[in-house]
């Protein structure tokens, strides 16, 4: 059994129902800190992209300083982004059962998640979802750069910077795109939202959807202390 | 329709007139759009004879006091060019290259005078962002309006010229203006008055085709047999025309650009990039309004649970 799929911050709490560590705090505030540029880059971006968008600057202050505000988030979320990624890389490596998983497409739709292989700490559509938003905001932040006229024009030319804006328009509606996916599956597999803000599962939601990596975990002797009863 | 008011005389008016280029004029607004203009105005053009220019820069002069610009003192760097590139407070540049004409071997001393082409099919206004930041007249005078500029440097992208420069003050962007402030009230351009040897002139652009046929037909009488209009149609035509002694090769003056238009990566990213970036993110959203719909949510049961409960009292 591969074992790629386990974080220092995972553990079992033994009890009724079983409790699951799945994100430590600074994961928790990492991942909102990109979440929160995200949608901040998003809406900016899109009043950029499109006229009937632009009203979107209002949320900035107005045009000047939405314009001003973009790029810099950019950074953050680069620098963010990145954390996540060195924190959630290894557990994303692609592994032989993923392709198996994938050929079930069909089940993965529909829910009937006892059809799949045990799934790890992430399943094959989450790993896709994590390379993806990793290259894209690679793709972001260089085409970005190519159009920070205010620091950066000098270092491009101008065809250069129309091929970069057009590339950095298509990888953000791509990115949204991704984004789409992450949130509605977040909501459609009842229970997971609490991974991110509580930062712990149920242990039913851990052996529904992730089996293998809670019996990983229970191979591994990773049990804490029960949790607390609740008040 | 309404007559057009005259902008082009030579002798304007002294008489207080009130400004005729107005919203209602407007035949193209960035990123918005205008009701159809009630009247059409003269389409004008101002008219760069680079065969008459002596390179005096009068008209950087006239243009830096009229716009009341103050372009930084520069070093002398051993060229004529002075400031070395067009800026946020120069508008208009003298550009000067030597070329040897290898058919005569004489050396030829090719003075232009770059600024904005004023294009009918302008491509700084179709990409830029902002309502209302960039506005064409039904003259032709394509103009940018600052308190709507957001200083993106999109209009930079588009335009098939290099002419807009972002300034660093009030971050937004500046060019020539072909003096619409003059023109409204049937004056020419700055530039074009202080031409000592009239090679700038400026009037409608009819007639300014008619003095360039005859400039040109004089220019070949002396020799120049590729003597020319330079009013390029891939921009549908400009409102700022040279006559060139080598039309065949703009490119020898400072790098005119041959058959400029729009960049299709600009034609691509203000069209095809919106409609498909409306088309997936909406189909993302619709498949997820569909799954939710159809398969409805992925409960964790009370099966799950227990499951988990005996996994963990096995190896606990």
């Amino acid at each position: 059994m591969a074992t790629t799929g386990i974080e220092n911050e995972d553990a079992i709490h033994p009890g009724k129902p079983v409790v699951v560590d799945r994100y430590n705090l600074a994961a928790r505030i990492n991942h909102w800190i990109t979440a929160i540029s995200l949608i901040l880059l998003a809406a900016s971006g899109l009043a950029f992209f499109h006229p009937s968008l632009f009203f979107l600057t209002g949320l900035f202050g107005g045009g000047q300083s939405a314009r001003a505000l973009h790029p810099w988030i950019g950074v953050v979320l680069f620098f963010s982004f990145a954390g996540l990624f060195i924190r959630f890389w290894r557990a994303n490596l692609p592994e032989k059962s993923d392709r198996e998983w994938l050929a079930h497409a069909n089940d993965v739709i529909a829910g009937n998640e006892e059809k799949l292989p045990e799934a790890g700490r992430y399943n094959p559509i989450q790993k896709v979802n994590f390379w993806a938003m990793s290259l894209l905001i690679i793709a972001l932040i260089l085409t970005g750069l190519a159009i920070w006229d205010q620091y950066f024009y000098d270092w491009t030319t101008i065809p250069q910077k129309r091929a970069a804006v057009l590339v950095h328009s298509l990888a953000a509606v791509a990115l949204i795109c991704v984004w789409i996916v992450h949130v509605y599956a977040v909501i459609w597999a009842r229970g997971t939202l609490r991974a991110m803000t509580r930062g712990s599962v149920t242990g039913g939601w851990a052996w529904r959807h992730h089996r293998r990596w809670l019996k990983e975990l229970a191979e591994r002797h990773r049990f804490k202390k029960p949790a607390a009863p609740a008040e | 329709m309404e007559p057009s008011p005259h902008t082009a005389q030579s002798n304007p008016p002294v008489a207080v007139t009130p400004a005729n280029l107005t919203e209602r004029d407007l035949v193209r607004r960035s990123a918005s759009s205008v009701p159809a203009p009630v009247r059409q105005l003269e389409p004008v053009a101002k008219l760069i004879d680079v065969s008459k220019c002596i390179g005096c820069k009068a008209c950087q002069s006239a243009c830096i006091e009229w716009n009341d610009t103050h372009p930084a003192v520069e070093t002398n760097v051993g060229i004529y060019e002075n400031p070395h590139d067009l800026t946020p407070d120069m508008f208009t540049l003298m550009r000067f290259s030597e070329w040897e004409n290898p058919q005569t071997g004489n050396l030829e001393w090719l003075i232009r005078k770059d600024g904005c082409m004023h294009c009918e099919d302008p491509g700084c206004l179709k990409a830029c962002p902002a309502p209302g930041a960039i506005v064409q007249y039904s003259n032709g005078i394509v103009d940018f309006v600052h308190e709507n500029c957001i200083g993106c440097g999109y209009c930079i992208k588009g335009c098939p010229f290099n002419i807009p420069r972002i300034s660093k003050v009030d971050h937004t962007a500046y060019k020539c203006t072909l003096c619409s402030d003059r023109v409204a009230v049937g004056q020419g351009p700055a530039c074009a008055k202080a031409c000592p040897t009239h090679a700038i002139t400026f009037g409608t652009k009819e007639d300014m085709k008619k003095l360039a046929a005859s400039r040109i037909e004089d220019l070949k009488s002396r020799g120049y047999e590729k003597a020319g209009l330079y009013d390029p149609p891939g921009v549908g035509g400009t409102h700022v025309m040279y006559v060139l002694h080598h039309n065949d090769q703009p490119e020898i003056y400072s790098g005119l650009p041959k058959d400029p238009k729009i960049s299709p990566v600009v034609n691509a990213w203000k069209g095809m990039a919106k409609y498909l970036g409306f088309a997936a993110m909406g189909l993302a959203a619709a498949a997820g309004v569909v799954h939710a719909a159809l398969a409805g949510p992925n409960r964790v049961t009370r099966e799950d649970e227990e499951k988990a409960e005996d996994l963990v009292k096995e190896k606990a």
